[in-house]
């Protein structure tokens, strides 16, 4: 068993393409308002503060009454933008969301960063790994996640066109840029990144785990075993035909996720299936456990996040 | 206070700012500004009003101290070694995987933290449940707790005001380190959350104003809360300090709220509270020195 090489890739932050294009959606739409929850340098919502002040409200750290003046500027037209910490942009006002923003279907686009472990040192008070499950249980939402910075733009762009609520979770660290520009998102999208007729098993990945499921993909077919990847990039609305149509051609599904194995992709995954074509589903997350404090680096080891850890574990079941 | 138990206060003081720099540098992040403006009235609560016993940490009559504002763990960390909660040299896991010295302090993994905290608003309520649970089996521990000035821009943090005023919670003192900055700025300019002590006031807690930095006045503030109890009232203390004191290159500065010192900046820092020989025995040991 060999080691699982990566290749160099130029690195960005979702977050940093995130800020970037407040300020290019802001300078088109005069109707684009941001606010923040006193992290406004952390989720780079600070470009757009500079920009356009006028347009910018710091609320604080109040992240539960953000969510309902978020709601009052989109009952009053405007599409709001709201940043901060996954876990304070979701968990915390979750009731606010369910009742102010989702039930009333309101323009209120909820782009958080520093979601999952790779927030890192902070610990596990910072971790937000249960924020897909909630927010996925809520009628109306959208949830995004962009795979690396050149599709955050796009999916960013997307978040203001749709009409209704939209989840964007973004995280803290740089990761490798796995697009080119020609990458174009739409709600309900799947992207196949490694294909075979014919695959043992086909990986349903999201977010920052989708390099690692690709690094993974490539040793396995480099060895033989034919792989399917997929980067599932919106988890609500979730791609269906795509996704039955890979599982119908693989002898295991597995899911990969920077959050709790617990109704995230993987719960949305084994749901879909289940109605649609059961099949054997094999769930990789964080496995039903708190996080704790670390480099990412470290946590991604202890978690069994890495391609290597997955490589393993796949060659192991496919044994 | 007498000028010897002064001076010995200040030399407490100055050694666990010390450790909070080093354990920082050594963790390469976390929060020093919040640290440093809070460590004056913590280490005085620890060092001369709380009881309690590090050998029996969960000796029910123990007196409670919440940290709402989490991210100031440091500042917590280096009192609880110091007290002898655990060795001084863990002090060097700080914020690394599989250490008890979580980024934010984690009461399952470390022995004399009361509570998890790091999700602000949140440590007060606890706080006061601690006290609540108290006044119903007649205890008579008392509940401390220390809130951040940007961290009270938090609605519980009024909700959690208002049940202690309710529930008569005189044995709960409540501190808040109005170091006049948050994250991406001055208080009020970002929220403003001023006046503090009327607010207090007008949700009818028995409310002082301190230089939290002055041990004169930090020793009057306990006396003040100890001249409530009986009362009814819980007692709001406003602590006027400030952020990143005593290492002139971070003190009011909100860009030193979550960033750790480089090597160069520890050494400055360290040279100016006058240790810094400190930083070699670090490198080398971890912390080892009696104190
Ligand atoms: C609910 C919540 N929202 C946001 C944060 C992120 N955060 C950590 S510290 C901080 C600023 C705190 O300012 P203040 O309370 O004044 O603390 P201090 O100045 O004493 O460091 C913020 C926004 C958090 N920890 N919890
Ligand atoms: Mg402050």
């Amino acid at each position: 068993m060999g080691k699982v090489e990566k290749k160099k890739l130029e690195m960005q932050a979702t977050r940093d393409a995130y800020g970037k294009t407040l300020v290019e959606l802001g300078t088109e739409n005069h109707n684009i308002v941001v606010m923040d929850a006193d992290l406004s340098a952390s989720t780079r919502t600070e470009l757009f503060a500079k920009k356009f002040p006028e347009r910018f409200f710091n609320m604080g750290i109040a992240e539960a009454n953000m969510i309902g003046y978020a709601a009052g500027m989109a009952l009053s037209g405007k599409i709001v933008f709201v940043s901060t910490f996954a876990i304070f942009a979701t968990l915390r006002p979750f009731e606010q969301i369910r009742n102010a923003v989702a039930a009333q279907n309101l323009n209120v686009k909820i782009a958080a960063t520093h979601a999952g472990i790779s927030v890192g040192e902070d610990g596990l008070s910072h971790q937000a790994i249960e924020d897909v499950a909630i927010l996925r249980s809520l009628p109306n939402m959208h949830i995004f996640i962009p795979a690396d910075s050149v599709s955050a733009v796009k999916i960013v762009k997307e978040a203001a066109r749709i009409n209704g609520p939209v989840y964007i979770r973004m995280s803290r660290p740089k990761t490798p840029i796995i697009y080119d520009e020609t990458y174009e998102f739409n709600a309900g999208q799947a992207n196949i990144l490694i294909d075979a007729p014919e695959a043992r098993v086909a990986m349903l990945a999201t977010g920052n785990m989708v390099y690692e499921a690709m690094v993974c993909g490539e040793k396995l077919r480099s060895e033989g075993i034919p792989v399917i990847v997929v980067d599932v990039s919106s988890i609500k609305p979730i791609n269906k035909e795509l996704i039955v149509s890979v599982a119908k051609r693989a002898r295991l599904v597995v899911t990969l996720e920077e959050h709790t194995i617990v109704g995230g992709l993987g719960g949305a995954v084994c749901e879909l299936l289940s109605e649609e074509y059961p099949t054997k589903v094999m769930r990789i997350g964080i496995n039903d456990v708190f996080g704790e404090s670390g480099t990412p680096s470290a946590l991604f080891q202890h978690f069994g996040l890495t391609a290597e850890h997955i490589y393993r574990k796949l060659i192991k079941e496919l044994r | 206070m007498d000028e010897q138990k002064r001076i010995e206060f200040e030399k407490e003081l100055n050694s666990l700012r010390r450790d909070i720099l080093l354990m920082l540098y050594e963790a390469k992040s976390g929060h020093p500004g919040g640290s440093l403006s809070a460590i004056s009235v913590i280490s005085y609560l620890f060092l001369n009003v709380m009881r309690f016993d590090p050998a029996n940490p969960l000796w029910e009559e123990r007196d409670r101290f919440i940290l709402s504002k989490g991210h100031a763990a440091p500042a917590l960390y280096a009192i609880l070694a110091r007290v002898g909660y655990f060795s001084p040299k863990l002090l060097k896991t700080l914020r690394k995987l599989g250490s008890p010295l979580q980024g934010h302090p984690d009461s399952r993994k470390l022995p004399g933290v009361e509570s998890s905290t790091g999700s602000l608003g949140q440590g007060i309520s606890i706080a006061g449940g601690i006290a609540l649970a108290g006044k119903m089996e007649k205890k008579s521990y008392n509940v401390y707790t220390l809130l951040g000035d940007g961290e009270i821009q938090e609605g519980q943090v009024w909700e959690a005001l208002m049940a202690a005023s309710q529930f008569k919670l005189d044995n709960l003192c409540i501190f808040i380190d109005n170091n006049g900055l948050q994250i991406d700025g001055p208080v009020s300019m970002v929220m403003n959350v001023d006046p503090i002590a009327d607010k207090l006031r007008s949700f009818n807690l028995a409310t002082m104003e301190i230089d939290g930095h002055n041990p004169d006045e930090i020793e009057n503030a306990f006396e003040f809360f100890k001249s409530n109890k009986g009362k009814g009232v819980p007692t709001g203390i406003v602590s006027h300090t400030i952020k990143g004191k005593c290492v002139s290159f971070m003190e009011n500065k909100s860009e030193w709220h979550g960033v750790a010192p480089s090597k160069e900046e520890v050494e400055k820092a360290l040279d100016e509270l006058g240790c810094i020989e400190s930083l070699e025995d670090w490198l080398t040991e971890g912390i080892t020195w009696e104190r």
